[in-house]
């Protein structure tokens, strides 16, 4: 009990003393050095302000982030499949999505507005970029790395590799995808955002919020601004929430990283 | 008895690797109670792996119930050193997979589970999950998967291992009762020379680099064998002898 209040607790203690800090910071701050840092309640006004814009914004970036990220989690589970079959799949594939991984955003950004144009599609495909790898490189490991002795048993009892994969591999590598799809939740929603300011549009709906940002920083609206980032981080956050809960709802009744310690 | 396994000449090397088993020649016959013990890398596991057709003969010939062992799955069980439960099944799961995946007849898999579960004392524990169980426990149910499977051959590859002494003991008598009731002839791979005398009819000693067979010894206790079976001076011999053959096994490779 006393622990479970000083969960809750020590990060409200936490989060109180760094807006004491954050408004104690400001007021230090020379008039003309104010607009560098809004207070908290500055950073409210300009949301409650600019809901209607950011909302709209926060939406469209959800939009590119979820098809992206839902579009990596099919193929790279396809990939996978395909990788953990057969060796020279894999060893097709791993230079080529290594190559895809260390090249940044930014640089496919233009690729991929010449492709597919600027605006959600292209959203779309580098939040996908973006995820795909730790998702496939996750779940490959995951496949390859069933315990040696539950193969074997597997192979006793002369099943064929379609039923070691879905009733042996596939449930053993869901703690690897897990991990996997929390690594993509959090760089999903960074990827969609990063993606629209480097190949966003305001044609149609408008942009999503990386484009809000570039608008705002641009009008010098720093309340505005501040209160995008503070979207962005909140959409981050719904992602990763939903992973995790997915993630305990598939895994706590079996997996031993969901044991309850005293520790 | 009619034989059951037999090996005729049989030698075994895993690649360009050394040779792991020489001129292995050995039968066993129906109801054997057959133990494997030597010092590590005797090849005792790999014995097992052949039997159960995990792996081929490098060459001579080996056959299981008259067949090759590959086309012998029928009837044939594996008890692992590790419980190898899936973790996502509860017991009952566990055993239900094995039932399915090995083709036994739906209608009688839920009694069959639940007759094997209480075989292994654990009727009340088939809603848990393996992480809710004890070592002893998992190894419980491990085993009660292999029995589900109605084997005629159960293999055993140091099941109880890694448990303490007093578990172990403890289901060294439940195998022996749960036999009781069963017809299964049993390979089973220890390195205890106590738990070997205790469970088999027939010891088989093994020297390694290669593996090959250095003694064999019947072991005359009478059946049925209990705890009070520890306590008799035939018991205590018995278990000394073989320990002085395996002792000149390692004398001889020193």
């Amino acid at each position: 009990m006393t622990r479970r209040l000083l969960n809750i607790l020590l990060p409200a203690v936490a989060a109180a003393l760094v807006i004491a800090g954050w408004y104690a910071f400001r007021l230090s701050l020379a008039d003309e050095m104010k607009f560098l840092l809004p207070t908290p309640g500055e950073i409210l006004t300009a949301f409650r302000d600019n809901h209607t814009v950011l909302i709209r914004a926060a939406g469209n970036t959800a939009e590119g982030a979820l098809i992206g990220f839902g579009l990596a989690i099919v193929v790279s589970t396809a990939a996978a499949l395909a990788m953990a079959l057969a060796p020279w799949i894999r060893n097709s594939l791993y230079p080529g999505l290594m190559a895809l991984q260390l090249t940044p955003l930014p640089v496919l950004a233009p690729i991929c507005v010449l492709w597919v144009g600027a605006g959600l599609k292209s959203v779309s495909l580098l939040t996908f970029l973006i995820a795909f790898f730790p998702l496939a490189v996750n779940t490959t490991q995951g496949l390859v790395s069933t315990d040696r002795n539950l193969v074997e048993l597997f192979r006793m009892w002369r099943v064929g590799r379609l039923a070691e994969l879905f009733f042996l591999r596939v449930p053993g590598a869901l703690p690897y995808f897990f991990t996997g799809l929390r690594i993509a939740a959090t760089l999903a929603p960074i990827g969609a955002v990063v993606a629209d300011m480097n190949a966003g549009s305001s044609a149609g709906d408008g942009g999503g919020l990386g484009f809000q940002a570039i608008v705002y920083s641009s009008q010098a609206k720093y309340p505005a601004l501040f209160a995008t980032a503070a979207a962005t981080c909140l959409l981050g956050f719904v992602f990763t929430a939903a992973v995790l809960a997915l993630s305990w709802l598939t895994l706590h009744y079996w997996h031993d990283s969901y044991e309850r310690t005293d520790a | 008895m009619p034989l059951i396994v037999e090996f005729r000449d049989v030698s075994k090397r895993y690649g360009n690797g050394p040779l792991v088993l020489d001129g292995m020649n050995f039968a066993a016959s129906s109801g054997d109670f057959v133990s494997f013990i030597g010092p590590s890398g005797c090849g005792k596991s790999t014995l097992l792996r052949l039997i159960a057709g995990l792996s081929a003969v490098s060459s001579g010939t080996l056959t299981v119930d008259r067949l090759p062992p590959e086309e012998a799955a029928e009837g044939l069980a594996f008890v692992f050193q590790e419980a190898t439960l899936l973790p996502w099944l509860t017991a009952a799961g566990n055993i239900a997979l094995a039932q399915r995946l090995r083709g036994v007849p739906v209608a009688a898999r839920a009694a069959e589970r639940q007759r094997v579960l209480e075989l292994v004392r654990l009727a009340d524990r088939g809603d848990a999950y393996p992480r809710q169980l004890s070592g002893g426990q998992k190894m419980r149910v491990s085993l009660a998967r292999a029995l589900a499977l109605a084997p005629r051959i159960l293999l055993l590859d140091e099941p109880f291992g890694a448990l303490d002494e007093m578990t172990r003991e403890q289901l060294n008598e439940e195998l022996l009762a749960i036999r009781q009731r069963q017809d299964w002839t049993a390979f089973f791979v220890t390195h205890s020379v106590a738990e070997a005398v205790f469970l088999s009819n027939r010891i088989v000693v093994l020297a390694a680099h290669p593996g090959r067979i250095h003694a064999e010894i019947a072991v005359p206790l009478p059946w049925p064998r209990t705890a009070e079976t520890r306590l008799s001076p035939p018991y205590y011999e018995l278990v000394a002898q073989v320990s002085r053959v395996l002792r000149s096994v390692n004398t001889a490779a020193a």
